[in-house]
């Protein structure tokens, strides 16, 4: 194209004097994403801001005036990288852990404090049934417990082969050696029970309470199989001692996942997609804190209740780690951002 | 190619393309990653965690010579469990928001109201791909242990899960259940490299081309031809040089990429220009 023709903007020029900017933002950017806003001199840092916003109005520019798509494609790249970092994670990953065991975990806890009611009447109402069912007729308890799952711990058991199940006998069925396996197990399974239990939430909340209705139920059977033969007290040193944090556990999980349940039915003034998001982060933070219960309460299953028979010891750990968690979530404290 | 097909092409693209304005007032456009891409990255992240989780196990073999069993199956049991949940979670923490994976394919996880991306929603859309992964094998694994339960039970479950498992197929944004729950979105993050300008160049030796030689494409294929010359394949630029001189009726009098380049920074300039007068010709089937 001959001179004269030219317009007296061109594309090229545009380019040719904004394109040292990208580059240095480009490197910028390299950097803080290898080692970190650490590594950036105050200089960079002030840079920073600044080229974000030439890159982007470069972008704007180019969007309106050139047709190159490498062109293009290359700034609508950077602009996204560039926005992301500038306008994303501002915290080290030390301080959001320091921040959640201090502050959110107990706060999400509690903004869930009448799901956490609900379900733990729902856990109680199974157990309940249950426990009147079959001690009215033992028949009833092949209904509800598995016959892998109780391992001859049925009604037709003697006292003494119940008495060994609870750790006081000789025989404990042959298992010491693997108490590491055992709690891993355990641990593994209550979990995945514990995620499922949040996660069917979405589905208005009715798989959950059917979960946990049922992880009542088992409960309820064993205690009247145990208490009709005169163990009874035994066997709740047996539950209690990781049965506080477990259960507790379990029904915040169904809490966190019932909360859900609430949101898409009940959406209120939002729309049903952003109420599920809204409770889903609320959630998400009560399901991290359940986790981590499930493997305290997978150490005092596999090894503490093992290893500690004096039921009245198992009682008092139980019972210490239950005032432990409600003082943990529900004593308010100073700095809250409830 | 019709006129028809072109724009079909260009609604279909377009229709990945998400509206996410900065605080600055710049629409970044960002598109949402296909479900394709989102497969190739679970996958990638789940053959690196089973490799480490070997690697872990050889390791602890070679340091106490010979594993009992049960520490082999503690490791694998406990090891599973917490670097599924803490793989995902921790590399969607950091500042890329990818895992591995995803890093391969070029996507990332962003939230979807344009604000920061909350370690809770990643811990939320994380947790939920427990269910979604689990639950169909749960359904088959229950069908197989229990004899009263008949085909069509299982049947049923196994298609209610995977309705749950396959979400992102039947919405248009690609949310898995996940993603709904979090408020996120997954979306295209990959690198283009600047290339270097070629339509500003030397003069000499470039062919001139009259209005109406130029008059007869538009965008679409402008930069079609783009690619075709950074491509630099001599064969896909015979064929395009030989389409283009057929079109405006030139003879075959010089090198093909002569002929390309010069066409192309003409065409180039001239569509330039109706843009800033306002005009955008999409292809060459829309009107001057």
């Amino acid at each position: 194209m001959s001179a004269p023709e030219l317009p007296s903007f061109s594309t090229g020029r545009f380019r040719a004097e904004r394109e040292a900017d990208w580059i240095a933002f480009d490197l910028l950017l390299t950097k803080l994403e290898k080692r970190g806003a650490k590594a950036l001199t105050s200089d960079e840092l002030l840079q920073l801001p600044i080229l974000y916003r030439a890159t982007l109005s470069s972008l704007s520019i180019a969007r309106a005036t050139s047709l190159d798509k490498a062109l293009l494609d290359h700034l609508e790249a950077l602009s996204i990288r560039g926005y992301f970092l500038v306008y994303g994670v501002r915290e080290t990953r030390w301080s959001r852990i320091r921040r959640f065991v201090l502050y959110d975990w107990p706060a999400a806890v509690r903004a869930v404090w009448k799901e956490t009611l609900i379900i733990s009447l729902v856990i109680i109402l199974g157990a309940l049934t249950s426990w009147s069912l079959v001690a009215h007729n033992p028949e009833w308890y092949y209904n509800f417990v598995d016959e892998s799952m109780s391992g001859g711990r049925d009604p037709r058991a003697t006292v003494e082969f119940l008495r060994s199940t609870l750790g006081h006998g000789k025989d404990g069925g042959g298992e010491e050696s693997g108490l590491h396996v055992f709690a891993t197990f355990l641990f593994t399974h209550n979990s995945r029970v514990s995620i499922m239990s949040f996660a069917l939430g979405f589905a208005f909340g009715v798989p959950t309470m059917m979960l946990e209705y049922y992880q009542g139920i088992g409960l309820g059977a064993m205690l009247a199989v145990f208490s009709s033969k005169g163990l009874g007290l035994d066997f709740g040193g047996w539950l209690f001692i990781h049965g506080t944090t477990e259960l507790f556990a379990a029904a915040l999980s169904g809490a966190a996942g019932l909360r859900i349940g609430a949101a898409v039915v009940f959406p209120g003034a939002r729309s049903r997609l952003e109420a599920a998001a809204d409770a889903g982060k609320t959630a998400g933070k009560v399901m991290v804190g359940v986790i981590l219960m499930l493997l305290v309460a997978g150490l005092l299953e596999g090894f503490g209740r093992q290893l500690i028979t004096d039921t009245m010891l198992r009682y008092g750990i139980g019972t210490v780690m239950l005032l432990f968690w409600l003082g943990y979530y529900y004593i308010p404290r100073r700095g809250d951002v409830a | 190619m019709t006129a028809a097909t072109n724009t079909r092409m260009r609604n279909a693209s377009a229709k990945k393309v998400r509206e996410f304005v900065t605080p600055e007032g710049v629409d970044l456009q960002l598109r949402i990653a296909s479900s394709g891409l989102r497969l190739g990255a679970l996958i990638v992240d789940l053959l690196v965690i089973t490799v480490t989780l070997f690697v872990f196990n050889l390791l602890v073999d070679w340091i106490s010579h010979a594993t009992p069993r049960d520490i082999a199956f503690m490791i694998w049991m406990l090891g599973a469990f917490v670097l599924r949940t803490f793989w995902f979670i921790g590399f969607e923490l950091g500042s890329r928001a990818a895992t591995p994976g995803k890093r391969l394919m070029g996507i990332r996880v962003v939230a979807r109201n344009g604000g920061r991306l909350t370690a809770d929603a990643v811990v939320a859309r994380n947790l939920i791909r427990e269910l979604e992964l689990f639950l169909p094998l749960m359904m088959l694994g229950v069908g197989a242990a229990e004899d009263m339960v008949s085909g069509w039970t299982v049947l049923a479950g196994v298609i209610w899960s995977l309705t749950l498992s396959l979400f992102l197929l039947f919405n248009r944004d690609r949310m898995r259940m996940g993603d709904l729950i979090a408020g996120t979105w997954v979306v295209m993050a990959q690198r283009a490299k600047l290339d270097s300008d070629i339509a500003t160049a030397d003069e000499a030796g470039a062919m001139q081309f009259s209005d109406a030689e130029l008059s007869v494409y538009g965008i679409f294929e402008l930069q079609e031809l783009e690619r075709i010359l950074r491509g630099r394949d001599p064969r896909a630029m015979r064929e395009v040089a030989d389409t283009i001189r057929a079109k405006i009726g030139r003879p075959v009098a010089e090198e093909d990429d002569v002929f390309l380049l010069s066409y192309y920074r003409q065409l180039k300039a001239r569509l330039e220009r109706g843009l800033l007068f306002g005009k955008r010709r999409e292809d060459k089937y829309a009107s001057e």
